[in-house]
């Protein structure tokens, strides 16, 4: 275990290394001279040199990589071009939404998924099954923010059901909160819940031929408790494995929705960050995503190696 | 990652493609709903292809006293925008132009993601190399990409097009490596580098060929998802420019009249929508047809 472990974050530290070193040349490869872009309408050679100093820009590039980095670990990010903000405050007040809107989405799609995962598994062959994977299919290859729109545009606008838009903060009032994004969840949380169906189904399915399962049916066991205890467990590892595999396609799922519902998140910085070519903010959105990407895969395979564990075992030979 | 290879074994381990082709077709035509898929698949293409003599109207041309046309009106069947401009013809163009970026970006993961993939599953020593490559790609989350690369070179087709097949290349060397690696432990392999065939060789000859089936299965996979990704892009106006009809664009121009004028904004979702199934359908079925264990199930 502790070898696995310990590969695991040697494993995650290499890559976080490199994507730093991705972010900081991409920034780099950027049309236009930052120093420019940060003087904005004064021009002045005399400035233009001070900015530069300022900045770093006059040191080698490897000065300034250090720079970048040792920075960033402290968490300073640096200042927003476009309104001076220090952008670890602008990432600091956008992210807890897009936080709160993931898991709200995980959870949703997590019950919708295992549910119909079940019924399709367990009513093999009838309509059920049929429904079940009718909808799965449908979940994964509409748009998400078509979706979005239709569902602003009936549910919201036509018959009042959700707010459109906007977002009011959990903990100013909770109810309130809950409303403005159960909508926005709900339509993150379609593709996701998909996937998590035909998951649960298929591996439901292997566990329904197991031999353990034949056992607990022939010592009598009503048919409820089989699923429920035997089979189901299997669900847990299928949630949390897909949770991990679609994280990237949850994070951009989130930048879309939150642009369709308004919701002052990480992907409206984002959006708003490149279309202002404010450099500072798109690398710092771009390491901070990269991290957490990186971070949470590593929780999520630690997770699962504890949940299962043949996969600690073949993660040591 | 040590997960995925054991979960998206959704593709089935490949079997020889040459001895299963004509049992594959046979199951794809006994099945209705792979056929219903391909139907809709040959009409969107000859739409998306012929569109310069299909289309009724020039998508981009503007006739501001037909703008917010209902559904039905004469001339214009699907209706018109706020512009006036014909959204079946938009479609129709759009629909091009979708396929023009899936079909882009799944020939890049292709031509990066199967050699790659070849190489870590058949060389040990590079694996590892390769697998960090890929942990690095899939760190950035493709819409993160694609706004970089938009951020760097610019918002384009053929940037959306290479964003999106960058995205995909780590699923496919994936999928080939663990293919390759498979294939490799066979005797029909073994007995060929006895005999003394080189790498190269082994490799053109024995085991690309034999994980044909696993690459169109992943590739057959991949251009939905492309669709959408497409779709997504250029809602967020970073990917095909304006007046270029474009299926996202065309949703995010009918945001803001769609109270107003809800045709233009359900039209085209319909269409990425039926595209995007019957691909998804067509896949399904072939993945079910290549799979030998789908006959049990």
């Amino acid at each position: 275990m502790r070898r696995y472990l310990f590969n695991r974050l040697w494993q995650s530290l290499v890559t976080l290394v490199l994507a730093t070193i991705v972010v900081f040349a991409g920034v780099r490869a950027l049309p236009g001279d930052p120093a420019l872009a940060l003087a904005g309408e004064d021009r002045d050679p005399e400035s233009l040199r001070a900015i530069r100093q300022q900045y770093g820009l006059d040191q080698s590039w490897l000065v300034q990589f250090w720079q970048f980095v040792s920075h960033a670990a402290r968490g300073d990010l640096g200042q927003s071009i476009r309104t001076g903000a220090p952008v670890r405050s602008m990432i600091a007040s956008a992210l807890p939404v897009t936080i709160e809107l993931s898991v709200l989405a995980i959870f949703i799609a997590s019950l919708v998924g295992i549910g119909t995962g079940v019924l399709a598994a367990v009513r093999r062959g009838g309509p059920a099954e049929w429904a079940a994977n009718g909808l799965a299919l449908l979940g994964l290859s509409v748009p998400h923010f078509w979706l979005g729109l239709m569902a602003i545009l009936y549910l919201s606008v036509a018959l009042g059901l959700f707010p459109a838009s906007g977002f009011v903060p959990f903990f100013s009032n909770p109810v309130d909160n809950l409303h403005h994004l159960i909508l926005p969840a709900l339509i993150l949380g379609t593709g996701l819940a998909a996937v998590i169906m035909r998951q649960t189904r298929s591996s439901m399915l292997d566990a329904l031929s197991a031999d353990y399962i034949r056992t607990a049916e022939a010592k009598g066991l009503p048919p409820k408790a089989v699923v429920g205890k035997h089979a189901l467990r299997n669900s847990l590892i299928v949630v949390v494995t897909i949770v991990g595999l679609q994280l990237g396609a949850l994070i951009s799922g989130a930048v879309v929705t939150e642009r369709i519902f308004a919701l002052p998140g990480f992907g409206k910085l984002t959006v708003d960050a490149v279309f202002q070519r404010d450099y500072p903010v798109i690398q710092a959105v771009v390491l901070v995503t990269a991290t957490a990407y990186i971070v949470i895969n590593l929780l999520v395979d630690l997770l699962y190696s504890v949940i299962d564990p043949r996969i600690r075992v073949r993660g040591e030979a | 990652m040590a997960v995925p290879e054991t979960v998206s074994g959704a593709v089935p381990a490949g079997v020889p493609v040459r001895s299963n082709r004509r049992r594959v077709v046979r199951r794809i035509l006994h099945n209705p709903l792979a056929l219903t898929g391909l139907a809709v698949l040959t009409i969107a293409v000859i739409l998306a292809v012929f569109a310069n003599w299909l289309a009724p109207h020039d998508p981009t041309q503007t006739h501001l006293s037909n703008a917010f046309s209902p559904p039905g009106t004469a001339g214009y069947w699907l209706g018109t925008d706020d512009l006036g401009r014909d959204v079946l013809s938009r479609i129709m163009f759009g629909l091009r132009a979708s396929l023009h970026v899936a079909v882009l970006a799944v020939a890049f993961s292709l031509v990066i993601g199967v050699p790659l993939g070849l190489i870590a599953g058949y060389f040990g020593p590079v694996d590892a190399l390769i697998s960090r490559f890929t942990d690095l790609v899939l760190a950035f989350p493709f819409l993160i990409l694609a706004v970089g690369l938009a951020a760097i070179r610019g918002a384009s087709l053929g940037n959306a097009a290479i964003a999106i097949g960058i995205a995909q290349i780590p699923g496919m060397i994936r999928i080939v490596r663990s293919e390759t690696l498979r294939l490799k432990s066979l005797d029909f392999v073994a007995a060929a580098i006895v005999e003394g065939a080189g790498d190269a060789w082994v490799l053109a000859r024995h085991i690309l060929p034999n994980a044909g089936s696993v690459i169109i299965v992943q590739a057959t996979v991949g251009i939905p998802a492309a669709i959408l990704g497409e779709a997504v892009l250029s809602f967020l106006g970073l990917g095909i420019q304006p007046p270029a009809p474009s299926l996202g664009t065309m949703l995010s121009d009918a945001q803001q009249f769609a109270s107003r004028a809800p045709w233009a904004a359900v039209m085209p979702g319909v269409a990425i929508m039926l595209l995007t199934l019957a691909f998804n359908i067509v896949g399904d079925s072939l993945r079910d047809a290549l799979d030998p264990k789908a006959s049990r199930r």
